[in-house]
C-alpha cells in the first residue's frame, strides 16, 4: 500500500467509534443504529436536546468527539425508557446516553454548569455519607447549588410544611440524620467497585 | 360427499392464492394429478383483493382470469374450496392428507344468478373488504370469484333467512343440510402455499390504528381505491367520508422492527409508491407524504421510485414516525424527527396509511406437518422437509412476481418426487 493510501486511511479512520465501544457502557451498540429517528420522536424531553440520540449516534460514527462529549444533550435523559421500548433494533439507548455522560465526566470534559450533572453529584455525595439519601439535606443543597437559594426554598415552603405535618419530612434529619447499620461496610463495597472500574478503564487505556 | 381420486403420484397444493394456483397449474399442465386445497370459498387469495399491481399499474384480475381459465380447462386439477388441511402423515412419496371440508351450503347447480342474495337481509362484515363494508348472508365473495358460486353464511343456516335463500333458488342449489366432512387421501408430494397476512397494525401501539378512524392499513387502502371496493373507488376518510387529499404513508409499520416483525417485508415500499399514484390520480390538489427509513424499490423498480420522486406534490421524509395523535378535527398528526437535518416535525394529514408488513398466515406452532420454520415464521428450504415444499410467501416475504417464480420452482421439486414414485426418475 502506498504512503498516500495509508495516510488517507488514517485520515478517515474513525477512532472515536472504537473509543466509545471500548469505554462507554453499551457503546458497542452505537454501530447498530439505522437512523430511523423513533428515539428522538419518542423522547418526552426531546425539545430540550441539542442533539437527539440518533444524531449523537451519527456524530459518534462521524468522529465528532469533542462535540459529543462536551454536549449537554445526554445529560437531558430522564430514564423514561420510551426510546428503548420503541427502538426497532433494541438499542439500549437510555444506557448509552448515561454511559456517554459518565465517560465525559470521567474525562473531565462534561459541561460544568449542567444541572443534571450537578444533581447527580449532590445525590451521590449525600448518599455516601450515611448510606441513605437524606432528602431534607438533598433538597436544601439543591436549592442553594442548583436553584436560587432562599428564593427557591421559600417558594417550596408550603410543600415542606405539608410534608412535615404528614410526617413525610423530619426537620431533625438536618442534624446528622439516620444512617444504615454498616456505613463503613458500604464504603468498602464502593471502594472495591471503584478499584474494579479503574482496572477496566486502565485495560482500555481510556 | 366430495370424492377425491388421488394416489402417491398426486401432488397436494395447500393454499389457492397466486402461488398455490401457479404451482398447481404448472404441475397439472405437465400431466401430474394435482389436488388444490383452499380455505376460503374462492381462489386468488390476497392478489384478488388488490386494485392494481406494481410496476405496470395493471389490474390483477387480468392475470387471475388467465389462471382461472387454465384451471377450468385442466382435467388433472381438483380444486377443493372451503377446505383446510388438518393433518399430513407419512414421508416423501407416501403422504396421507386429512382435509376438513366446511359446508358451502350451495352445490354445483349454482348459476350465480344472485336470487338468494336478493331475498336475504341479514348482513355481516365483508371479509373480502377487510370489514370495511357489509355483505349479505348469501353472497358471492367477489365479482371474479372462482368457483363462480354463491356461499350461504353458516350463521343464517337454521334461521328464516336461510330458508328464504333456499326458497328463492330456482336451481335447487341451496342445500341447508350440508355438513362439515373430513376426507383422507394420499399424495406423493406437498406444496405448501399458505401465503401471508397483514401484520396486525393494532400491535404498533404508538400509531393508534385501534384508536383513530383515519389511520388505516395499506391493504385497506387498496380496497378503498378499487371501484368495486367499499367506497366505490373514492379515497375518503373513514371518520367522516370527506375526501382524503393529504395522505401520509408510514413505511416499515411493523417490519424491520424487533418488537414486531424481524424481517423487511419487501413489498411495502413499492406498495406505497403504487398507492401514491392512486392518490395523485384521484385528486389534482393531492398532497402525499411518505415517511421512510430507506426506500427499498428493489431490482428494476428503481424507475418506478424515480417517477414518484419527481412528482411535485409528493414529499419523502426520511424518518420513522414516532407516534400519531388525532387533533380535534380527527386529523391524524404525525410526530417525529427527520434524519436529514434532525428537524422535529408535527404534520397533520387527512388520512394516514400504515404500510404494514407481511407475516406468514400460518403461525409457527400451527403447521399440521413436520417442517423447518425460521425465526420469522417462514418455511426454510431444508432437506428435513422431505417431500414438502414451500411456494411463494409461505417461504419469505415476496411480491407477486417473485412468488410466482418461486411457486414454479416448487412445482418442479414436487414433480421430481412424484416422478421418483412412478419410477420415471432415479
Amino acid at each position: 500500500m502506498s504512503d498516500m493510501n495509508t495516510a488517507m486511511i488514517e485520515k478517515y479512520r474513525n477512532s472515536f467509534l472504537s473509543e466509545v465501544e471500548a469505554n462507554v457502557e453499551e457503546g458497542e451498540w452505537v454501530k447498530m443504529c439505522m437512523q430511523c429517528g423513533v428515539c428522538a420522536g419518542s423522547c418526552p424531553l426531546g425539545n430540550a436536546w441539542e442533539h437527539t440520540p440518533q444524531k449523537i449516534f451519527m456524530m459518534i460514527r462521524a468522529g465528532k468527539r469533542d462535540e459529543v462529549l462536551t454536549s449537554d444533550s445526554m445529560w437531558m435523559c430522564t430514564s423514561c425508557y420510551n426510546c428503548i421500548v420503541r427502538c426497532p433494533r433494541e438499542l439500549p439507548i437510555t444506557h448509552i446516553m448515561h454511559g456517554l455522560a459518565h465517560y465525559a465526566k470521567r474525562l473531565g470534559i462534561a459541561p460544568k454548569e449542567q444541572p443534571t450533572a450537578k444533581f447527580a453529584q449532590l445525590f451521590w455525595d449525600n448518599l455516601m455519607k450515611k448510606g441513605r439519601v437524606n432528602e431534607l439535606k438533598l433538597g436544601v443543597d439543591l436549592y442553594f447549588k442548583v436553584g436560587e437559594g432562599m428564593k427557591t426554598a421559600m417558594k417550596n415552603k408550603d410543600i415542606g410544611l405539608a410534608m412535615w405535618k404528614a410526617k413525610r419530612l423530619n426537620p431533625m434529619e438536618f442534624f446528622g440524620g439516620h444512617s444504615i447499620k454498616d456505613v463503613s461496610g458500604l464504603h468498602k463495597i464502593i471502594a472495591k467497585a471503584q478499584e474494579l472500574e479503574e482496572a477496566r478503564i486502565a485495560k482500555h487505556g481510556g | 360427499m366430495t370424492e377425491v381420486v388421488a394416489t402417491n403420484e398426486t401432488i397436494l397444493v395447500v393454499g389457492g392464492g397466486i402461488s398455490g394456483m401457479t404451482a398447481a397449474l404448472e404441475a397439472a399442465e405437465t400431466g401430474k394429478k394435482v389436488v388444490l386445497v383452499e380455505k376460503l370459498p374462492y381462489l386468488g387469495g390476497r392478489v384478488s383483493q388488490l386494485y392494481k399491481y406494481f410496476p405496470k399499474l395493471c389490474h390483477p384480475t387480468c392475470g387471475l382470469e388467465i389462471n382461472q381459465r387454465r384451471a377450468k380447462m385442466n382435467p388433472n386439477l381438483t380444486i377443493l374450496t372451503m377446505a383446510e388441511v388438518t393433518n399430513i402423515e407419512g414421508e416423501a412419496g407416501a403422504y396421507t392428507a386429512t382435509v376438513k371440508l366446511s359446508p358451502r351450503h350451495v352445490n354445483d347447480n349454482c348459476t350465480a344468478c344472485g336470487e338468494c342474495a336478493k331475498v336475504v337481509e341479514t348482513e355481516f362484515d365483508d371479509e373480502y373488504n377487510y370489514g370495511m363494508s357489509k355483505r349479505k348472508g348469501a353472497y358471492l365473495p367477489h365479482v371474479m370469484a372462482h368457483p363462480m358460486q354463491y356461499v350461504i353464511d353458516p350463521r343464517i343456516v337454521g334461521t328464516d333467512e336461510g330458508q328464504k335463500a333456499k326458497d328463492a333458488c330456482k336451481y335447487n342449489a341451496v342445500d341447508l343440510d350440508m355438513q362439515e366432512t373430513e376426507i383422507k387421501f394420499p399424495a406423493g408430494a406437498v406444496i405448501w402455499a399458505t401465503g401471508w397476512q397483514p401484520y396486525d397494525a393494532a400491535k404498533i401501539q404508538p400509531y393508534g390504528y385501534d384508536r383513530y378512524d383515519n389511520v388505516i392499513t395499506n391493504v385497506e387502502f387498496e380496497r378503498m381505491a378499487d371501484p368495486k371496493g367499499p367506497t366505490g373507488g373514492k379515497i375518503v376518510r373513514p371518520s367522516d367520508g370527506k375526501e382524503a387529499k393529504n395522505v401520509a404513508f408510514i413505511q416499515c409499520a411493523g417490519s424491520r422492527d424487533r418488537n414486531h416483525l424481524y424481517h423487511c417485508s419487501r413489498i411495502c415500499c413499492m406498495a406505497s409508491l403504487k398507492q401514491t399514484h392512486y392518490v395523485v390520480d384521484a385528486y389534482e390538489d393531492a398532497k402525499v407524504t411518505i415517511y421512510y427509513i430507506d426506500i427499498r424499490a428493489i431490482d428494476r423498480f428503481e424507475d418506478f421510485y424515480a417517477t414518484v420522486q419527481a412528482m411535485d406534490n409528493v414529499t419523502f421524509t426520511k424518518s420513522k414516525v414516532a407516534n400519531i395523535k388525532a387533533d380535534k378535527d380527527g386529523n391524524p398528526v404525525c410526530y417525529g424527527v427527520d434524519t436529514e437535518g434532525y428537524h422535529r416535525y408535527e404534520n397533520a394529514h387527512d388520512l394516514v396509511v400504515l404500510a404494514t408488513g407481511m407475516e406468514p398466515s400460518v403461525a409457527k406452532g400451527d403447521f399440521p406437518v413436520d417442517i423447518v420454520i425460521n425465526r420469522e415464521g417462514f418455511i426454510e428450504a431444508d432437506a428435513a422437509n422431505g417431500g414438502v415444499f414451500a411456494a411463494g410467501s409461505a417461504s419469505d416475504a415476496l411480491d407477486v412476481n417473485r412468488a410466482v417464480q418461486h411457486a414454479t420452482g416448487a412445482a418442479l421439486k414436487a414433480i421430481q418426487v412424484v416422478n421418483r414414485v412412478a419410477g420415471a426418475e432415479a
